[in-house]
């Protein structure tokens, strides 16, 4: 019995350590979206979020001498600058200079990438290394820490398994959570994502309310990079690794009804789905069939979502558009 | 009483704003033109600063070797040719749908579901029946791909105004993760890619003793084609209305549902087909990477054209260029290969933000003494 529920927690805690990565990302553009700002540059802003701890790791550990917390702090504050300034990079174009959201979302990502694998690809090539990646063991250690609690049962395996990150990124969910629907500043932020022009009468101004939640929540979502790289992977970097996680979270979005609490659950179903197939006698022919449903479920979210038409499940009415307030 | 209406008559100094944003009547082409290159310039001296820091050496050899990598012999013309005209496609297939302001993020979906079916079908007919009732299937079967990868998300959209812009993206990663299974399923080694020596027949004729000319001028028949439909047709015409207004297309009795599935019909169909072009006329393999993220680019090409298909040529031109151009420069200043896609970046933010000076118009604040009077 014992065995079993060791194993059935083990599963969970690989869904957790696979879905946070989504989780960051979704959180972020759920904040960004609520905003009115579809920010498709979010697979790109991960990147950046990811390869600026790694900068920032790799020349802290050049160094030789490593504590613990400058360990933590350094790459968390590189990542959390990279993807501010990706994210300000939108904001400019398609807040201030009111360019079409998805064009530059998709430049975003196309820059982002090619940043994050040109940079790796550099400092792979400075450590003369013999493998096409980069390892940081000494600065992932810090990452990788959890909570000696309860180890080797099935309850310290579920709850105390994971690198500090994972904490954060289930607070900030709720946090974000609880900002949207609760605070003052929240129901501005819907406001201005579902009625900009409405906002702005009411003495919102529209231009910080966009701004701000983009930027944080392309922080927040940057984050989900240098999750993925300091404990998922161990401090390893190797070129387009990533992979698509980015769409994925943004795929998490929908999903989630643009709910980050519910995003928590649906992250780590994610996350699950994503592994299923290592658990399940499905020949090696149908491994992509089981990848491929996540997306799926999300086609089917999004559908059954614009059926019923339940106003608060609905996207933002103004998501993807730019406003301007002489244009009515 | 008096006090008061002075102290209104006398506020104290308003705050105006630094300048003042307003909307521009369509400025004459020549400004247009002049404002674009003005940011293409800026972008390109950026590139080149950060070209300069990157690999220390003069910023002209670098763009020499670019120019060199697109253009320094006749296979490489070609091949940029080739790549150009595969952009261009894919960039006048989603075209129709985003004049109606359908934002088809599917591109890449639609094009390797294509190239799946007609990898599908090269596999299990070929050699069976002779080449040219093989490519007509070919095409059939990828066209068919196309549509229903376009249709589904028109149709809810049309009927239940799903969001297209997820949806379509949601498809995308179903069709690459189709193509991995039919990997898995066809190549038994596990690598990546199917390749020619599996898809031996229905490959395309060739023209000038190259595979990839015939696509060029199929490529060129399928833009003028799309341009004379979107400018010169009735259909045309009730995309524009459309993408103008949904209201008023319903007021002048246009079908809206029916328009918007038609549309995406043809803007699949046409994705499916370049999918067709890469496999069955070009590359004859199939892998995840078929599409190469031209999905994506395409969007932006179509969209730095001002969804004008013949514009689109110098559009694409401009990143194939730079693809190929950045990736030579890689190749020869020992960088790496991602290094184009920064360059491409940087170079779509500037064009993308130059937009900004062509529809606005700023009024600075006037510095005058007439404002403190």
């Amino acid at each position: 019995m014992n065995a079993v529920l060791y194993s059935i927690s083990q599963f969970i805690a690989l869904s957790v350590v696979q879905g946070t990565p989504l989780l960051f990302g979704s959180t972020g553009e759920i904040l960004t979206e609520k905003s009115g700002n579809l920010n498709l540059g979010i697979p790109g802003i991960m990147y950046i979020g990811a390869i600026s701890g790694i900068v920032g790791g790799f020349f802290y550990q050049r160094t030789g001498y490593i504590i613990p917390m400058l360990a933590i702090i350094i790459p968390l504050v590189c990542s959390l600058i990279g993807s501010l300034l990706a994210s300000l990079i939108y904001c400019f174009l398609t807040v201030t200079l009111r360019a079409n959201q998805n064009v530059t979302g998709l430049a975003l990502t196309t820059f982002g990438v090619g940043f994050g694998n040109f940079f790796g690809g550099s400092l792979i090539k400075l450590t003369n290394s013999d493998t096409p990646n980069l390892t940081l063991p000494y600065i992932a250690r810090p990452y990788k820490a959890h909570i000696p609690l309860f180890e080797g049962t099935w309850f310290g395996e579920l709850f105390f398994s994971y690198g500090f990150l994972v904490y954060v990124s289930i607070a900030l969910a709720i946090i974000v959570t609880i900002v949207l629907k609760k605070t003052r500043v929240g129901l501005h932020l819907r406001a201005v994502g579902e009625s900009p022009a409405t906002a702005d009468a009411a003495g919102i101004n529209v231009t910080k309310y966009k701004y701000l939640a983009t930027c944080i929540g392309g922080m927040i979502a940057g984050l989900g990079g240098l999750y993925y790289v300091m404990d998922y992977s161990n401090g390893i970097w190797s070129n387009n690794a990533f992979g698509d996680r980015g769409w994925l979270a943004i795929a998490l979005v929908i999903f989630a009804v643009w709910r980050p609490s519910i995003g928590i659950a649906g992250s780590y179903l994610f996350g699950g789905l994503y592994i299923l197939y290592n658990y399940m006698t499905v020949s090696m022919q149908l491994q992509p069939i089981m990848q491929m449903l996540p997306y799926v479920v999300t086609i089917i979210v999004l559908i059954t979502v614009s059926l019923r038409k339940k106003r608060e499940n609905l996207p933002p009415a103004s998501l993807g558009l730019s406003y301007f307030r002489e244009e009515r | 009483m008096t006090e008061a209406v002075q102290k209104i008559k006398k506020p104290k100094k308003a705050w105006t704003p630094l300048f003042v944003i307003t909307k521009r009547d369509t400025l004459p082409l020549v400004k247009r033109v002049l404002i674009r290159a003005a940011a293409i310039v800026a972008a390109l001296l950026l590139c080149s600063v950060i070209t300069l820091v990157v690999t220390g050496s003069n910023p002209l050899q670098i763009y020499k070797t670019m120019f060199s990598g697109a253009f320094g012999n006749s296979i490489r013309i070609v091949r940029t040719l080739y790549e150009l005209s595969v952009l261009l496609v894919i960039a006048v297939a989603i075209t129709p749908a985003f004049k109606m302001k359908f934002w088809n993020t599917g591109a890449e979906g639609q094009v390797l579901i294509g190239g799946l079916s007609t990898a599908i079908v090269m596999l299990t007919l070929g050699g069976r029946i002779p080449d040219w009732t093989l490519i007509i299937i070919m095409a059939a079967a990828a066209t068919a791909a196309g549509v229903i990868w376009g249709v589904l998300p028109a149709f809810f959209k049309a009927y239940w105004k799903t969001n297209e812009t997820l949806f379509t993206l949601m498809m995308n990663y179903v069709a690459i993760q189709l193509v991995e299974c039919f990997l898995k399923i066809a190549d038994k080694t596990g690598s990546n890619v199917v390749g020619p020596t599996t898809l031996s027949h229905g490959w395309f004729p060739q023209l000038f003793k190259t595979d990839y000319l015939l696509d060029v001028v199929i490529i060129a028949v399928i833009t003028v084609l799309v341009y004379i439909y979107l400018r010169y047709s009735k259909h045309g015409y009730e995309i524009s209305v459309v993408g103008e207004s949904e209201n008023t297309a319903k007021y002048v009795g246009i079908n809206v549902k029916k328009v918007i599935i038609r549309t995406m019909a043809l803007s699949g169909a046409l994705c499916g087909i370049a999918g067709l072009l890469i496999v069955g006329g070009a590359s004859h393999s199939i892998s995840a990477e078929t599409a190469g993220g031209r999905g994506f680019t395409a969007i932006m090409v179509s969209w730095l054209a001002k969804f004008n298909p013949l514009m689109m040529v110098f559009s694409s031109l401009l990143i194939v260029f730079l693809e190929r151009g950045a990736g030579e420069v890689a190749t020869v200043f020992a960088l790496n290969k991602s290094f184009s896609d920064i360059l491409t970046g940087i170079i779509l933010f500037f064009i993308i933000g130059c937009e900004f000076f062509i529809n606005y118009k700023l009024h600075f604040r006037k510095h005058s003494k007439e404002a403190a009077v």
